[in-house]
């Protein structure tokens, strides 16, 4: 039988606001999703073993949405960093941003890393050593090493018994632990919660994006290096954006433009060659927040676990990623100066 | 069986995204073409497919034949032509190019493929059984960052494929894993050594990616994202370290705007002297868009240094058998 791609592509975004039905059997391939509407009723569902379990599953929203939504009643702005791309530093933009806001000794950050088979935050924050501890009230996030203190952070990191141990776990099962992020891990009073992603438009986008629904998410910073070859998987990630309602706070350039040590000459290892983000951002009528230079400084900084704006204040680089904090500020409507006060 | 006039299948994983698998999988490719191998590329990154774009084929799309999907041929067996000067390729017989991809199936290039894991595991599968491969010497299968569903239907569906007694000796013949150097790139590529560990897949070696950037304007090689991280997790791990590509802008513009790479004179990368047989034209290049990639690629920088890693891989798969 010749194979059709008929079907839709897209999936239904209030799906997995229901909650999962225990299966007895794996998926079949053509199953409509257990959190569906369609669950059990769909054409594909005759003779699957789950239908009866599908069918009979509680509809309705999923009973632990109002839990996230009353954890997170105390978090006042909530920001996802996307990309359709790896690598373009999404990690390395989720922990400056979340540094520049702890800046400010007055606020208070949350720094989740969904990205569950390759966790990238423990280690750029310095903490990969750590573990979660648990109280009565829930999991405590793990609090970096900043000068104010003012900065936890939650990862599976924290969770594995070996730290290069592999987690090959399918969508259910990650959707799972991001829940348990939401739900179980004692956020408190804060200020900000940043979510680093995975590259992607599949399992825990659509997770973060129905359980954080109800609570509100102020919007979504993309990041983008210059080149064509990342910029369209980032197009496609507008897109998913769009359709799943999450307001786009703007897009970031990163790698842009190399200096050379030796002589000062500047270079575009990534090549713009369709215009960059800048062009995309104008096409797609979407803020554009700022280029930040490759700096492999940056790099090293993350490599250490230390803040790369404590550690090189003075460089280009810094001082491009403050006017980028800034911009994200002022299109969350708030007062650039009063959440990254400028130093001196 | 689908995967039955395949001889050999690679896996290119990484742990982490960005590091250049899809770029490593294209001239991985394009050098088994040239060493005279006809190649197939299957590329199952299903949210973020990139291939099309590298083999400049993105308009391309795939027809459906009786039994499944035909992929798009990027070139056929051919002679490619002598180089002019100071040629050392001549004359060169280059086996056949073809390609698979989500991206072909797609109505526009920007449109996003929002699946849960389910879905992405049938495609999976369906790429693998449904896909009318040519004859082939190797499938490369370019995959997307992590170890999640994607790589588990992969692995269960070719485990699955390539023991059955009809299939040729040791036709799954192992992965090649792409990092670069930083340690935030090796902690998750250890990820990936630990997940070919448990499953049981043969890691061919290691290959370093972006291992320094050689400025075009003073030759110093700085490098961006540290270096010999690979190579001490290949040590670590106890497997191949096949080699450290440099970043060459010019590999980059050949992908991105189909120019011939053109190097100015006295260029030295990886101890060879690369500079220009043709005067360097500022913004000038001599590419032209009737040429094949396959051609353009034999001036890349990084072509030998992939020859040398192709002819490596190559003894080593053909010495098990």
């Amino acid at each position: 039988m010749a194979p059709s791609l008929e079907e839709p592509m897209q999936i239904d975004f209030d799906a997995p606001l229901k909650a999962a039905p225990k299966l007895v059997a794996p998926e079949p391939e053509h199953c409509p999703g257990p959190e569906s509407q369609q669950a059990g009723k769909a054409d594909s569902c005759a003779g699957c073993p789950n239908q009866a379990i599908c069918a009979s599953a509680p509809k309705g929203p999923d009973p632990d949405i109002p839990l996230i939504t009353a954890r997170l009643a105390s978090v006042k702005h909530k920001i996802l960093v996307l990309s359709g791309k790896g690598g373009v530093g999404k990690s390395t933009f989720s922990t400056m941003l979340s540094y520049a806001f702890a800046a400010n000794p007055d606020s208070t950050i949350g720094l989740m890393d969904t990205d569950i088979c390759g966790p990238s935050i423990p280690k750029m924050m310095g903490v990969e050593d750590e573990t979660i501890h648990v109280t009565g009230s829930g999991w405590s996030p793990v609090w970096a090493e900043c000068a104010n203190g003012n900065l936890g952070v939650m990862s599976v990191q924290f969770m594995l018994p070996g730290k290069d141990d592999a987690v090959i776990w399918r969508g259910p099962k990650k959707n799972g632990l991001i829940k348990k992020f939401l739900m179980d891990v004692e956020w408190g009073e804060l200020d900000y919660l940043v979510v680093d992603t995975p590259p992607g438009t599949s399992d825990e986008h659509l997770s973060v994006n129905s359980f954080l629904k109800a609570s509100g998410v102020d919007g979504a910073v993309l990041v983008s290096t210059p080149q064509e070859v990342s910029l369209l998987d980032v197009r496609k990630e507008i897109d998913f954006c769009r359709k799943a309602g999450i307001r786009i706070l703007g897009i970031v350039e990163n790698m842009s433009g190399f200096v050379c040590p030796g002589c000062k000459h500047e270079s575009q290892i990534f090549r713009p060659s369709t215009g960059g983000a800048s062009r995309l951002a104008k096409d797609e009528n979407i803020p554009f927040l700022g280029r930040v230079p490759l700096d492999p400084r940056i790099g090293m900084a993350c490599d250490h676990g230390e803040s790369f704006l404590d550690a090189y204040p003075d460089s280009p680089a810094c001082t491009a990623i403050r006017g980028v904090v800034k911009r994200v500020a002022e299109e969350m409507g708030l007062d650039p100066n009063e959440v990254l006060p400028d130093e001196g | 069986m689908p995967l039955e006039n395949i001889q050999k299948i690679v896996l290119v994983l990484s742990g982490k995204g960005g590091v250049g698998k899809s770029s490593i999988t294209t001239q991985l490719a394009l050098t088994l073409s040239l060493q005279g191998h006809s190649v197939g590329v299957l590329d199952i990154d299903l949210t973020g497919p990139s291939i099309p774009r590298f083999f400049g084929i993105e308009r391309s799309k795939v027809r459906q034949a009786v039994g499944g999907f035909v992929p798009v041929t990027v070139h056929d067996a051919q002679a490619l032509p002598s180089r002019p000067a100071g040629a050392t390729t001549t004359g060169q017989q280059i086996g056949p190019l073809s390609c698979m991809s989500l991206g072909f199936l797609l109505a526009s290039r920007s449109d996003a493929v929002i699946w849960r894991g389910p879905k992405k595991t049938a495609m999976v599968r369906q790429f693998l059984t449904d896909v009318i491969w040519p004859t082939l010497d190797y499938l490369l299968i370019d995959t997307p960052p992590g170890t999640s569903d994607e790589h588990i239907s992969l692995l269960e569906n070719l485990l699955k494929q390539t023991t059955s007694p009809d299939s040729p000796p040791n036709q799954l013949a192992g992965a090649v894993v792409v990092t670069t150097p930083q340690a935030i790139s090796i902690s998750d590529v250890k990820k990936e050594l630990n997940f070919c560990k448990k499953t049981g897949i043969k890691v061919l070696g290691v290959v370093e990616n972006m291992a320094g950037f050689v400025c075009p304007n003073c030759s110093e090689c700085t490098n961006v994202f540290s270096k010999g991280g690979g190579h001490a997790m290949a040590i670590e791990f106890g497997v191949p370290f096949l080699g450290s590509v440099p970043i060459d802008p010019a590999f980059v513009q050949l992908i991105e705007e189909g120019t011939r790479p053109v190097y100015p004179k006295g260029t030295v990368i990886s101890g060879r002297d690369v500079g220009g047989h043709e005067e360097m034209t500022d913004g000038a290049t001599s590419g032209t868009t009737g040429e094949l990639l396959v051609d353009k690629y034999r001036d890349c920088s990084l072509y030998p240094l992939f020859d040398a890693m192709i002819s490596e891989v190559v003894e080593g798969i053909q010495g098990r058998d």
